[in-house]
């Protein structure tokens, strides 16, 4: 959910020193020191139809993936990463040398870091329904030769994992070591360990849940109201002149202030000016968290459409793994093989630990081998990117026991 | 004085009457399991399926780098997640004292697990006496070394307390064995007087013995 601008935002703060842990005022540095870890994006596509939860098959698809590591001969060091909300199939490394940014989870994955591509073979692949290369409603629709726009059949989490696991079949992974994500990541991996329970040894879900909360689906339909609210939108028949960029800002606004904390916000902003002394008593922006949700905003729109956005949202409002169960999570999670590990941050009010704890007692329930943490934190929801430090010896410790056990 | 080294010692023979109890297989839930060290003994010495529950984020951090299962909680949030008989048994090693409702904790460890081994800190030993009657000071030592006011340890018990505890929550007393680096004859006639602790097998009443 969380996008790389906010890290990038972060580092600033340190630069500028405001207090920040010292590990994250150390990653910059280790970045220039080490040679530029290159990454190359693919295609892989799909051979078969995708059947999609809503009824609707999606031919002709393209998933978009980024591979680091190597894949050993017995293929049991695959590590799977699902992205979340505005992420993409680029997690680690630089596509080239002069590369400005990399990938959205470089401080967590790389050679010699916490996973380590130097043992696992790590991929992430660009969600269905996304716009950074798979298949998604701005892609050209076979049948019409224009874009799909909102004739793109509504997807479910299952559909994204359903399009992951034939890329995975395509690499010729039978069981992965883990499958890893945070936020709408992490309802894919929970939907892995439900969906194809023998294909996964083990999974690490991170400040996530069961299900969509009435709260997040409320929020997504204000953000989608907000982008419906732009005259651009033109019903999500858009072209390269005329793009729903105010509408999809504000979405994006509404979005990122639930990815925060009042205390982060707090910490950071204050009741600060934005370059003055006094008020304008005008309604232009005054403060410094409105300065900061028009720069998240602003850089949002470069970088993400609006139809997707409808797309993704939709997904997670849908999102619920209690539903073939008739809500009880117990019965949901009975058939999970893999060993789990769930992670929660106290200040996460999106994804509250409760939830997390929720699904943990469904697993121990049902007996399953899992770990709970709720590690604590001041940065909201957005400590899923930010508490590398913690989050990673956690993440590091846990694969390393879960590849020792395979052996 | 109850030295260090004692105390050690002490503990190590908690964990042997403990580990005695575990056989091949067996699941085995460790509540206040620190960094999971006894866990992974179990699991490498008597195979067992281990769970624990730790409310220090470090030391759940430490667990899991030594690859044991953990969950993150407070054992007065109750232990909801475990079944009836969920467990073949429950270790509760020297956190009874810590717990806010120490009843309420021992019903749901013999309702969670088929047997509970329980070790507890005896406040009736001598030298506890001897402070509080001729210092008329709380007692400390090496099990109790906090001053009264920023003590983790908010319920101390004496043995005969415990057993009386466990005899009016209809919990059965399997066997019980008190801890004790001297006088092992007087500890043997009198251990409410003589020994430092005690190891605790309990099992529901309820519940024809296996």
């Amino acid at each position: 959910m969380i996008f790389a601008e906010t890290k990038v935002y972060y580092a600033e703060c340190l630069i500028r020193g405001r207090g920040f842990s010292p590990q994250h005022r150390r990653s910059p540095k280790i970045e220039t020191q080490q040679s530029v870890f290159i990454v190359e994006p693919r295609d892989y596509r799909l051979t078969e139809p995708l059947r999609l939860d809503c009824g609707r098959e999606l031919a002709d698809v393209n998933i978009r993936y980024e591979t680091a590591g190597t894949l050993n001969a017995d293929a049991s060091n695959a590590v799977l990463i699902t992205h979340a909300l505005s992420g993409d199939a680029h997690v680690c490394g630089r596509h080239a040398p002069e590369d400005p940014k990399p990938g959205w989870w470089d401080n967590m994955i790389g050679p010699g870091k916490y996973i380590d591509t130097d043992k696992y073979f790590v991929i992430c692949s660009n969600v269905i329904g996304g716009c950074s290369g798979t298949t998604g409603p701005r892609s050209v629709d076979p049948a019409t030769g224009k874009p799909y726009n909102l004739n793109f059949p509504v997807i479910t989490v299952r559909d994204m994992v359903r399009a992951q696991k034939r890329l995975v079949d395509h690499l010729g992974i039978k069981k992965l070591l883990a499958v890893v994500g945070g936020s709408m990541g992490g309802m894919q991996v929970l939907q892995w360990a439900v969906s194809y329970p023998d294909s996964l040894a083990s999974f690490i879900a991170i400040a996530t849940a069961c299900q969509f909360s009435p709260q997040n689906i409320a929020f997504d339909w204000v953000a989608r109201e907000a982008i419906k609210a732009d005259p651009d939108w033109n019903n999500g028949d858009y072209n390269g002149d005329r793009t729903p960029d105010r509408g999809l800002a504000a979405a994006r606004m509404l979005a990122h202030i639930t990815y925060l904390s009042e205390e982060s916000l707090g910490r950071k902003f204050g009741r600060n000016l934005q370059d003055k002394q006094d008020y304008d008593y005008d309604f232009d922006r005054d403060f410094a968290v409105e300065s900061y949700l028009e720069h998240q905003g602003r850089r949002f729109v470069e970088r993400f459409d609006a139809d997707s956005y409808f797309y993704i949202t939709r997904a997670t409002d849908y999102f619920d793994l209690t539903a073939e169960t008739g809500g009880d999570l117990v019965k949901a999670v009975s058939g999970v093989e893999a060993a789990g590990m769930i992670v929660s941050f106290s200040s996460d009010w999106l994804f509250p630990t409760a939830q997390s704890k929720r699904l943990t007692d469904a697993l121990l329930r049902n007996r399953k081998e899992v770990t709970f943490c709720e590690i604590k934190s001041g940065y909201g929801h957005d400590a899923f990117l930010l508490e590398v430090e913690t989050l990673g010896r956690m993440v590091r410790d846990f694969l390393r026991h879960q590849a020792e056990v395979r052996k | 004085m109850i030295d260090r080294r004692d105390l050690d010692l002490n503990r190590r023979r908690d964990l042997e009457i403990i580990s005695a109890l575990v056989n091949p297989g067996d699941r085995v839930l460790d509540l206040g399991c620190g960094d999971g060290a006894f866990l992974l003994r179990l699991r490498k010495e008597r195979q067992a399926r281990v769970l624990g529950i730790e409310i220090d984020q470090e030391s759940v951090i430490r667990c899991i780098a030594n690859g044991v299962p953990v969950i993150q909680g407070d054992m007065d949030a109750g232990l909801d997640f475990a079944g009836e008989d969920a467990f073949d048994l429950v270790v509760l090693n020297h956190t009874l004292q810590e717990i806010r409702r120490p009843d309420i904790l021992l019903e749901n460890i013999v309702r969670a697990g088929k047997r509970a081994a329980v070790s507890v800190i005896n406040f009736g030993h001598w030298n506890c006496r001897l402070q509080l009657c001729w210092k008329g000071r709380m007692p400390r030592n090496a099990q109790i070394p906090y001053q009264w006011y920023d003590t983790p340890n908010i319920h101390f018990s004496t043995l005969s307390d415990f057993r009386e505890l466990c005899r009016k929550l209809d919990i059965s007393i399997v066997s019980q064995t008190p801890i004790a680096s001297r006088f092992p004859l007087l500890t043997k006639i009198a251990p409410n007087l003589f020994a430092v602790g005690a190891v605790f097998v309990l099992e529901r009443k309820s519940q024809s013995p296996a």
